[in-house]
């Protein structure tokens, strides 16, 4: 059974939401995971940046200093093709948990 | 990720801090425009935006901490996991790292020799393309002044070609002279090697014009230093060199030491000028080889093709001067080790001292293989625990690769800095006070990086050959048995190991034994003299200025002087003592032979002269015949004394005395006496024919003078110096024992029986801790068992077989191929060390004996214990 815990999905967030956007800093994913759930999902800060240092850190994700449209400086996130992979393994191991609590929810 | 940036960050944990600073204030500052834009007041958008990030603080550390774990992770933790470990069984460790550091710091010691002394170029500006011409027969390597001229004028391959030789003068200022060795070279050298001084000028090829025309010296920097006290002034100045004036015109930078690497003179003097110095012209002698030739190739041009163009215009001198040039060809060496005459030997001998070097490291491989073998035993249990709670089996081998790895580094650090210590004292030691030999061995990048390179090597080696070991482990298995369980199988890896090690320890202890024989059979070699006894005062008597008729006034004064101090028993003199650094050898001719090219002589021999006297003074045996005698002098008819291999080469079986030869002086010589033979040039050599022609018919400036008496040297050489300082003040003599002088001829013997003697003694060492690991640890490991058997009643000598059965018969098997390797290995040996032979039944006993006694000591320990095991207090302890 694949690890699944709530650092998980932050993982899971953080990476989808860079394979689809590209660049990103870390407020552009705070605002991109809150658009794009629905508003159903709020990515604390507090958790965000050390979830982005170690995936740094792993190699899953790069990063460089750029300016914003605004003529901010930010650092941008991208993702690496580790991290494609990390991502391919967390949406399957996520797919699985839903399946299994699904049927676990159907005998209940 | 980078491990390099992971490194980097390390360093740089306060521009890190700015970084996460930055990149948490651009966050906030993002979100206060966006609330602002949303319709927000500036003051509560930003404290917004604030509140979402909690403790700033506290986030940044754990952002921090974040970057800084995975810093460490995962070749760190792995090494401080090890040091850990090593830190809890310190016995094993400070084991392990001697072990290694002994084997690489003799690694290190050899190849740094090696690297400076044969590997390293000679230190010109410019090296590339440099060679020395020397003979094609390897013999004689030295050309003569008009075939060096004339391969300089005839070639088209080299853009330069310098010629020098190496020799000693007395240099005087005012009063004072002392010897220097110095260099006479062509007046191009430093233009053709590229050097520039550092004060004043060098000679060039245009102050040379004919013979005595430039009478210039250039000052080394050391010998400035010494001689003049760096004084800037002296450039300009005049000495004299044997009593000849000479310009100091300038000096050498400090980096400049000629063209030998282990000999560095004093000064540079034109060889145009030699007659002055010499008191004897070779200029113009073709036959007369004494020379190095130092030519750079032209750009482009191959060693072989340049070789091709010397040995055409080598042929075409042969033709047009038959007498001396027969049979000449060139070859082209490495420079710096004055042709192959160092070259060759000093190769071979380093690369069999390297090779041992290794084995020992080998050796020490093994040792350690063999104890991590049986550590990882040991922590078997541990190893299935970590396997059982799911650390993979990488994990695990990498964790203990690291404490390999961290051993070996460790000892590889301990070894090289022993080994550091060790070539800087060898750089400093002058082997010989009269003689400027500089070891110059000092530890370069590349002696290190093949320090690190062998820590690394041996690490991995002894580091994985356990390994198998781990991937087997069963984790249920090992857990379920106990420790207990461990079974002994017929034959194991360590077995294995153990006898590897023992057998590469007998052929070092063999090699090291049979060079040691052979140094102490060479000390007692039948030298033709008998050195012990005797003093020497050694002078060259153009160094006070004297030449013609006032040498032999001179000479025969020394003679008397000497022979009047009380209790000397005898005095003689020669030009040139044999086993010195000098001598000179020529063809032999039949009587009546006319033409005399050397392919047309009977014989090669050596020649010296010698004084009535000599052959008394200096213990040599007249076989037949009679000594020379003072009336034999310039006006009665020319006598020689021969030795045995001269008599038996020219005229068979027969009395030779009473019979005549010629040399090449086309002068008809009458052999008057027969000598016994000697050594002459080297204490290998074999039998070599000689000739002894009197002073008072030969006259020879050089003059060694013999002492023989009953007084100690320390008594006699006082005498001695003041007896001659009366016959002429400014004539400086070396005065010094005859086994003193000798010491040269067998320095190359003792230097290798030294270095085999430690290498021996390391491989001695190995051996001993070898077996007994082994022994202690197959004992620890059947205590139980042994202790169930004593308490059955065994006897304590079926229980010793058992115990310690195995490391015995590993001890035999290995001594025995180690021996038979080392008896193969000393047919290499016998070319260094004079004598060495294997088949020497003192050397056979000795190994076999050496062997007995370190396994005798190495298992008396664990018989000791396996013999006082207490059945009760080992039952009750499981």
């Amino acid at each position: 059974m694949a690890r699944n815990d709530l650092q998980g999905s932050l993982d899971l967030l953080v990476l989808k939401t860079l394979s689809q956007m590209g660049e990103l800093h870390g407020y552009g994913i705070v605002l991109h995971i809150q658009r794009a759930s629905d508003d159903l999902l709020t990515v604390e800060e507090g958790s965000l940046y050390p979830a982005l240092h170690r995936m740094e850190q792993s190699g899953w994700i790069g990063s460089e200093w750029k300016t914003t449209d605004t003529n901010r400086k930010a650092k941008f996130y991208r993702l690496t093709t580790a991290g494609q992979r990390e991502l391919d393994k967390a949406v399957k191991s996520f797919d699985q948990l839903v399946r299994g609590i699904r049927a676990m929810l159907r005998y209940a | 990720m980078s491990i390099v940036r992971r490194i980097a960050n390390l360093f740089h944990r306060s521009k890190l801090d700015q970084e996460i600073n930055a990149e948490l204030r651009s966050h906030i500052e993002l979100r206060t425009a966006d609330n602002i834009a949303a319709g927000m007041p500036p003051e509560q958008a930003r404290r917004d935006a604030l509140l979402r990030f909690g403790n700033r603080a506290v986030l940044k550390e754990r952002v921090a901490a974040m970057d800084a774990e995975m810093i460490l992770d995962p070749v760190a933790r792995d090494l401080r996991y090890a040091v850990r470990q090593l830190r809890r069984s310190p016995g094993f460790t400070i084991t392990a790292v001697l072990t290694l550091a002994l084997g690489i710091g003799a690694n290190v010691v050899a190849f740094g020799v090696l690297n400076a002394l044969i590997l390293r170029v000679v230190d010109v500006p410019q090296p590339v393309g440099l060679y020395n011409v020397v003979q094609k027969p390897h013999e004689y390597e030295n050309q003569s002044y008009p075939d060096y001229l004339d391969y300089r004028r005839l070639n088209n391959t080299f853009s330069g070609m310098a010629a020098y030789r190496f020799l000693s003068a007395g240099l005087s200022t005012r009063n004072s002279a002392n010897k220097s060795w110095f260099y006479e070279v062509s007046c191009n050298y430093f233009d053709m090697l590229g050097a520039q001084p550092e004060l004043g000028r060098f000679f060039h090829d245009r102050d040379e014009n004919g013979p005595n025309s430039a009478p210039y010296i250039v000052l080394s920097r050391n010998f400035w230093r010494a001689r003049f006290n760096a004084n800037p002034a002296v450039v300009g100045t005049v000495v004299e060199v044997n009593k000849h004036p000479f310009t100091i015109i300038g000096v050498a930078p400090n980096s400049f030491h000629g063209t030998d690497l282990f000999i560095w003179p004093d000064f540079w003097l034109p060889i145009v000028n030699e007659e002055q110095v010499e008191g004897y012209d070779f200029l113009s002698k073709r036959f007369n080889h004494g020379l190095w030739i130092l030519g750079r190739l032209k750009p482009g041009v191959t060693p072989q093709r340049a070789e091709g163009n010397l040995n055409a215009i080598a042929a075409q001198l042969a033709s047009q001067f038959p007498n001396a040039d027969e049979g000449m060809g060139a070859r082209l060496v490495k420079p710096g080790l004055m042709g192959e005459v160092l070259g060759d030997p000093g190769r071979a001998f380093l690369s069999g001292i390297m090779l041992l070097a290794f084995l020992v490291l080998v050796a020490a491989c093994a040792n350690l293989a063999s104890i991590f073998a049986a550590r990882t035993a040991d922590r078997s249990r541990e190893l299935a625990i970590r396997l059982a709670i799911g650390s993979s089996r990488w994990h695990v081998l990498r964790q203990l690769l690291s404490e390999a790895v961290a051993v070996s580094v460790m000892g590889g650090i301990v070894g090289t800095i022993f080994a550091a210590v060790l070539l800087q004292a060898l750089t400093r030691w002058q082997p010989f006070a009269e003689f400027p030999i500089h070891v110059a061995v000092v530890p370069d990048m590349r002696v290190y990086s093949v320090a690190l390179l062998l820590s690394l090597a041996s690490g991995l080696l002894f580091g994985l050959l356990p390994m198998r070991q781990v991937l087997q482990t069963s984790a249920a298995q090992v857990m379920k048995g106990g420790t207990g369980a461990i079974v002994f199988r017929r034959f194991t890896l360590r077995d294995l190991l153990l006898a590897i090690q023992i057998t590469l320890c007998t052929l070092l202890v063999t090699a090291s034994l049979v060079a040691f024989r052979g140094m102490q059979r060479s000390l007692h070699a039948p030298l033709g003299f008998q050195p012990q006894g005797v003093m020497l005062a050694e002078t060259d008597l153009h160094m006070a200025g004297h030449s013609g008729d006032a040498l032999l006034a001179i000479q025969k004064r020394m003679l008397q002087d000497a022979g009047r101090i009380p209790s000397v028993t005898a005095v003689g003199t020669i030009d040139e003592l044999p086993l010195g650094t000098g001598g000179s050898s020529g063809p032999v001719y039949r009587e009546g032979t006319s033409d005399l090219r050397p392919t047309n002589s009977v014989l090669g021999a050596k020649y010296f002269s010698i004084s009535p006297g000599y052959l008394q003074a200096a213990g040599t045996r007249l076989l037949m015949g009679r000594d020379f005698a003072w009336r034999d002098d310039a006006r009665s008819p020319k006598v020689a004394l021969v030795n045995q291999t001269f008599a038996r080469g020219m005229f068979g079986g027969s009395s030779a005395i009473g019979l005549h030869f010629m040399m090449g002086d086309k002068e008809l010589y009458q052999i008057v006496g027969v000598v016994e033979d000697g050594k002459y040039d080297s204490l290998t050599e074999d039998p070599e024919a000689a000739v002894f022609f009197p002073l008072t018919q030969s006259p020879a400036s050089d003059t060694s003078l013999i002492v023989r008496s009953r007084l100690s040297p320390a008594e006699l050489a006082p005498v001695l110096v003041k007896v001659l300082a009366g016959i002429d003040p400014n004539l400086p003599f070396t005065v010094h024992t005859w086994p003193d002088a000798i010491a040269f001829v067998l320095f190359p013997a003792r230097v290798a029986t030294a270095a085999l003697g430690v290498l021996g003694m390391l491989a001695a060492m190995l051996a001993v801790t070898g077996i007994f690991g082994m022994a202690t640890y197959s004992v620890s490991k059947r205590m139980k068992e042994l202790g169930i058997r004593v308490a059955l009643g065994a006897q304590p000598v079926r229980l010793m077989g058992s115990a310690l059965g195995r490391p015995l018969v590993l001890l035999l098997f290995g001594s025995a191929a180690g021996l038979l390797l080392g008896a193969f290995a000393s047919q290499l040996l016998a070319q260094i060390v004079y004598q060495a032979t294997s088949r020497d039944p003192l050397v056979f006993a000795g190994v076999i004996t050496t062997m007995i006694f370190l396994g005798l000591v190495a298992i008396s320990i664990p018989a000791h214990r396996a013999l006082r095991i207490h059945p009760a207090g080992l039952l009750r302890e499981e």
